[in-house]
């Protein structure tokens, strides 16, 4: 009993994390059609920047630099998505091998910056006793991420379903040209979009940092997650990324617990089977 | 004509043998320029941590000695393998086809290392060897590779039997990296371990690129007396904060393979590595009058402390010197060189070591305990296991008739399910 409790509450945490480092990527991909492989180089700057400024800065706690870091991140992807992305409007294999290689490009100068160490993230003074509930125990922090990524998702969803720019955001997902058509500023809509997506993954880098560390090669592993989670999803549809990331989080848990040599099938397995029978993902908005 | 690998040995040995004994007025019939010497070293990608260690130490070794080893002159040339068999496949064919070198030192992974040595042996190029896969020095050696720090297992066999008495610990947990040195790592410390009495009571290899380690910290069984870390890079340290994140550092006691607390893992972690017993065939902490040279130097140039990588290729310098001094620096005499290099007996910064005829090192073991000293985290030895072969205590005839380790063999007989 206590181990399926334990690894339910493992499942959610890690669905949680793959929320937050998901929902931006959904955001790009949703409204620019736009795979951005440069998500999980966002995601490990900002755990870079967390962890270098919690080192260097002893006044510093996680929330304000995640915040900080998510800043800078989102000003960097705007510059990217101004400077380069643009330019790329109606080459969109052309736009994805730029992700690409804006990824290698961030991923190398972490290594220059950086070093090749991992480097930890401390978990917040008052989160590192572990919360005792019915006799066993359980991470604190990983308890306070779930409901981060829960907050996250109301707030995304507040945006983009009760407020101007979320109409916005919506229409131009639905239909771009018909969005243009009536006077929404669909390319401005892109820079804020992308801004957002990289924002949200950089502050997402800082707080997966305490369970993550910064260490090179923190991309790689993350970006796969991240495209699993909106394919399963649904293109375009933030619901089904926060579905996708708890059912994600549960099949990645549990396949690596009760059929370690088979976790990579399991996991890829649903998403395998959703191209293949339902292109649109599983709250997918697009036709295809 | 085939002639099988040991007989090669043998016979280039005792070639070597009968030409230094004819040639000691012909010193310096050697080629012009400088010994070039080869380093393959993953600069980039996820094992440049390592990679860059290797070569700022070995850098560091020259320059100390004025880029003269044996009376010539040494050239060092760079090649970044990136930690990608094939990149390091095509770097060595650089240095053999291009730079013309007259050895390699490196690479640091194994399957970089199984990557090239065919193409090394087939070209006789004397490499000395960092990396760990065990059959590269058992049932598969290379007339032309020794290897100087350690097989997966041999610095495992020490530490399993510490801790079965003297740590009294009966039931223990392994935990190490999905590939091939977790895997034969973790066999060489469960055959001693259960050897000598206890049992390994639960096995886990997680995958190298792991991003959540929750899901197999959570599954650790917690009434074992302690977990094994077979680990290599940032992975144990990642595992090992979750471990104290789900409460259980109080519970079990850890303990750890060569990699696992190296001293590049050790800068980056806190009060909670401290008390963590592991094992190596070096600490920075080591007190012997070359060591005592090295590692301060390392420290005051770099700002810290020199650990598994560093160390590697600085003793592949030392055993380098060692061996040009005795042929003369006639590097261009490839074989007088390779078995200059295997009959080496020289003092290092691990100790003395010396090369089995398999080309594997024999040299001291060290039960390390992480304390802090001066500020900051060190492995401080606490045992001093001397002259640990790569076959343990186990007869060598019986021990190459099994099989190579690996996730499966030797079988685990204790795991509780």
């Amino acid at each position: 009993m206590q181990f399926w409790i334990i690894q339910g509450l493992n499942s959610l945490s890690l669905g949680g994390l793959l929320f937050l480092l998901s929902s931006g990527f959904s955001l790009i991909f949703g409204l620019m059609r736009l795979a951005n492989l440069t998500h999980g180089a966002f995601f490990m700057l900002g755990t870079y920047f967390g962890a270098i400024a919690l080192r260097d800065y002893s006044g510093l706690n996680l929330w304000v630099t995640a915040i900080g870091a998510g800043i800078i991140v989102a000003a960097l992807g705007g510059l990217f998505e101004r400077l380069v992305l643009t330019r790329l409007k109606t080459n969109p294999l052309g736009q994805v091998l730029v992700t690409l290689g804006m990824a290698f490009i961030i991923s190398d100068a972490c290594l220059v910056l950086w070093g090749g160490d991992s480097i930890p993230v401390p978990t917040p003074h008052n989160l590192q006793a572990p919360t005792r509930l019915f006799g066993f125990v359980f991470p604190t922090y990983r308890l306070v991420l779930v409901a981060i990524a829960i907050a996250t998702a109301i707030g995304l969803y507040i945006l983009i379903d009760r407020t101007r720019l979320g109409a916005m955001i919506r229409a131009g997902v639905d239909d771009r040209q018909m969005a243009r058509a009536v006077g929404i500023p669909v390319s401005r809509l892109f820079t804020i979009v992308f801004c957002l997506g990289a924002g949200i993954a950089g502050a997402a880098g800082v707080l997966g940092g305490p369970i993550l560390s910064a260490y090179p090669g923190l991309d790689a592993d993350m970006l796969p997650l991240a495209l699993i989670v909106v394919i399963l999803g649904g293109i375009g549809s933030l619901f089904g990324a926060f579905i996708g990331s708890f059912i994600i989080g549960f099949i990645y848990t549990f396949g690596t617990v009760l059929f370690p040599e088979l976790a990579y099938i399991i996991l890829f397995l649903p998403m395998i089977f959703v191209i293949a029978f339902r292109p649109q993902g599983l709250f997918g908005r697009l036709g295809t | 004509m085939t002639i099988s690998r040991r007989q090669f040995v043998v016979s280039a040995l005792a070639g070597a043998g009968a030409a230094s004994l004819a040639s000691p007025n012909l010193s310096f019939a050697q080629g012009s320029g400088p010994v070039r010497v080869g380093l393959l070293a993953a600069k980039t990608g996820p094992l440049a941590s390592g990679g860059i260690d290797m070569e700022l130490a070995l850098t560091m070794f020259l320059k100390d000695r004025d880029h003269t080893l044996g009376g010539r002159k040494v050239e060092l040339i760079v090649a970044d393998t990136a930690g990608v068999p094939a990149t390091a496949r095509t770097k060595a064919q650089e240095l053999v086809e291009k730079n013309n070198v007259h050895c390699i030192i490196g690479p640091l992974a194994a399957f970089e290392a199984l990557a090239i040595i065919d193409y090394l042996t087939e070209k006789q190029i004397p490499t000395l060897g960092v990396s760990a896969a065990e059959d590269m020095t058992q049932r598969h050696p290379s007339p032309w590779y020794v290897r100087l720090t350690s097989t997966s297992a041999q610095c495992a066999y020490p530490l399993a039997e510490y801790s079965f008495k003297e740590l009294k610990y009966k039931k223990i947990v392994t935990i190490a990296d999905d590939f091939a040195y977790g895997h034969e790592m973790c066999a060489g410390f469960q055959r001693v371990f259960e050897d000598n009495g206890g049992k390994i009571i639960q096995k886990i290899f997680t995958p190298l690129a792991t991003p959540d380690y929750g899901s197999y910290v959570a599954q650790v069984k917690t009434d074992a007396d302690a977990i094994f870390l077979g680990t290599a890079g940032s992975n144990g340290f990642r595992f090992l904060r979750q471990f104290i994140e789900y409460g259980l550092k109080d519970k079990i006691a850890v303990i750890g393979g060569m990699t696992a607390l190296d001293e590049s893992v050790l800068r980056n972690m806190g009060d909670e590595a401290l008390g963590i017993i592991t094992t190596s065939w070096y600490s920075a902490t080591l007190d012997n009058p070359l060591n005592k040279v090295f590692a301060p130097e390392f420290r005051k140039q770099f700002k810290y402390d020199p650990g598994y990588y560093a160390a590697s290729t600085y003793l592949s310098g030392e055993v380098l010197e060692g061996a040009l001094k005795t042929i003369k620096a006639n590097a261009e005499d490839k074989k007088a060189l390779m078995a200059a290099i295997r009959g080496n007996n020289v003092d290092t910064i691990r100790g003395p070591i010396k090369f089995d005829e398999f080309g594997n090192v024999i040299g001291n073991v060290y039960i390390r305990k992480v304390t802090r000293t001066d500020g900051r985290l060190v492995n401080s030895v606490i045992k001093t296991y001397p002259d640990v072969s790569q076959f343990w205590t186990y007869n060598k005839t019986e021990f190459l008739k099994n099989p190579v380790y690996s996730r499966d063999y030797p079988p685990a007989k204790n795991l509780e399910l």
